[in-house]
């Protein structure tokens, strides 16, 4: 549940969902997102879901920070039926000419790059929240034996359709983008599509992730 | 649909599209884009006698160079910036603020902005634009918006819809104000930084750099230490966030900003302030002034009175 309800700036609510980060508080914390959505609360002009965190933006003309608290506060939360979300298998290529970070992550973890990517594609991950850039998904949880910290001078350009990794998270760049993460491979699948206004970003917070390895010729070919 | 429109001779720096931005989209890491100065987009539409979020043309430093070919049209511009409206056998300075018209074959030249970074152009009637979510705005990072997204480029055409003849003689007197202090409510990790971080906070001046564009803009100044931890767990933001990272030095988050962030937030800028801000070029000082959210909440109905005033006195 919401712990504590501030101000952030004069136009938005910042819910704080307290310290931790697991997939139990975060099911919270999208339960009241889509809550909040459906409601269509006269005012609100964003909601933003993270790991424990809920930003909820207003329009300054329509509401205030004390009025809609209360809203929020009293809110009656409803179950959704796809609670589970969606299951999403994303093929990805781990050739050295994606994995750019492969070879400095086997000296800094010390296990060899193998091993690590065996340990990456034998979980399922959960999307904590996209965003930052349109449409990237904030994955998880990773092998305790694969977390490294991002890399200290982060990256101008990473290529699109890279796959992060940064403590027990990992990312996918929709598009190219500066970032820091440590890119172990690349997804020839559009992962944003911004034709498709209803339903543009491929994985949405709730799903479920699994990737899958392909060869640099499958990669090659997917998007012949 | 008229046969009216403009060839770019020159685009300038950072010219695009923009209405009042999209909403409802930060999940997805869309945001909310949008005129950067809210108060000139309003007022050069209001002028034009145009619907409030009717699209314009947004431009920072060096605006474009247009050819206009068609019928008559009125046009106005915002903001304090320097252009000529160069016709057959004469050139005439504009004032900004003011309905000019332009024939088959006049030019449009906006020169540059003047001590501050953005200027509109509004036409008496709409341009010819895709809109994505409800909105024209253009956002370059993410290829989102009106002329897919990118900036508009050399030797393009824009076309014209349709237009109407208001009023040409429409005009208001404005004089865009200076601001000394940039207002700000203290953050939700105001406590992550050292007595003596807050206190350079509030005290010192930081100075405008030139990494500033329409996602944030950086500062130098006094380092402000943190004394938690130089990260947090990525969230949420909105605009007008100052985020601090690793370096001490803080970084203003502005209409094309990430969704999410992960550095510790010292402050927010009043929404009544953000205008001002924005338009402050690199080389600017700035203060910060702490105030509460019951004065920014005040200060916000202040500023809308006086947008709706100045909308009041155009003639």
């Amino acid at each position: 549940m919401i712990k504590n309800i501030s101000n952030l700036g004069d136009s938005a609510l910042y819910c704080d969902f307290g310290s931790k980060v697991n997939k139990e508080i975060n099911s919270k914390v999208i339960q009241y997102f889509k809550n909040i959505k459906d409601k269509k609360i006269e005012g609100i002009t964003n909601i933003t879901p993270s790991y424990n965190k809920l930003i909820i933006s207003f329009d300054m003309r329509i509401v205030n920070f004390t009025n809609l608290k209360e809203k929020i506060e009293n809110l009656n939360l409803k179950e959704f039926i796809n609670k589970k979300g969606n299951v999403i298998k994303i093929p990805i290529c781990c050739d050295k000419d994606f994995s750019l970070d492969l070879k400095r992550l086997e000296k800094k973890l010390k296990i060899s790059g193998d091993k690590i990517l065996e340990k990456f594609f034998s979980r399922r991950y959960y999307c904590y929240m996209t965003g930052f850039i349109a449409g990237h998904p904030f994955l998880g949880d990773t092998d305790e034996f694969i977390r490294a910290k991002r890399l200290e001078t982060p990256r101008v350009k990473i290529p699109k359709g890279s796959v992060g990794l940064t403590e027990q998270f990992c990312n996918i760049y929709s598009f190219e983008s500066p970032g820091g993460w440590n890119i172990i491979g690349n997804t020839p699948l559009n992962i944003f599509d911004k034709k498709n206004e209803i339903k543009p970003n491929l994985i949405n917070p709730g799903d479920t992730v699994i990737f899958e390895q392909i060869s640099k010729e499958e990669h090659k070919k997917y998007n012949d | 649909m008229t046969k009216n429109n403009f060839e770019v001779i020159r685009p300038g720096i950072n010219t695009t599209f923009q209405d009042l931005g999209r909403n409802s989209l930060y999940h997805i890491g869309i945001p909310f884009s949008g005129a950067m100065d809210n108060r000139n987009f309003i007022l050069a539409n209001a002028i034009a006698g145009n619907k409030e979020n009717t699209p314009v043309i947004e431009f920072a430093y060096q605006g474009p160079l247009l050819k206009f070919k068609g019928e008559k049209i009125n046009f106005n511009i915002t903001g304090n910036v320097s252009f000529n409206v160069i016709k057959k056998d004469e050139k005439i300075e504009g004032n900004c603020y003011e309905n000019y018209s332009l024939e088959e074959g006049d030019q449009l030249d906006i020169i540059s902005t003047n001590k501050s970074i953005y200027g509109y152009l509004a036409i008496s009637g709409n341009f010819e634009v895709q809109f994505q979510w409800g909105s024209c705005s253009t956002n370059t990072k993410a290829n989102v918006g009106a002329n897919d997204g990118k900036k508009i480029e050399k030797e393009q055409v824009i076309k014209v819809t349709d237009t109407h003849s208001h009023n040409s003689k429409r005009k208001l007197d404005y004089i865009n104000s200076k601001i000394e202090n940039i207002r700000v409510i203290k953050g939700t990790n105001f406590n992550y930084f050292s007595e003596e971080g807050k206190k350079k906070f509030f005290e010192k001046e930081f100075t405008v750099t030139k990494l500033t564009d329409r996602m944030g803009m950086r500062l130098e100044g006094p380092k402000i230490e943190n004394i938690v931890d130089t990260n947090i767990k990525s969230e949420g933001i909105i605009k007008g966030v100052i985020q601090v990272p690793a370096d001490g030095n803080p970084i203003i988050m502005l209409s094309d900003h990430g969704t999410i962030g992960g550095y510790p937030k010292i402050g927010v800028v009043i929404s009544s302030d953000y205008d001002k801000l924005v338009q402050l070029p690199p080389g600017s000082k700035i203060k910060f002034k702490e105030i509460n959210l019951s004065d920014a909440e005040i200060l916000f109905r202040l500023y809308e009175m006086e947008t709706q005033n100045l909308i009041s006195k155009i003639k």
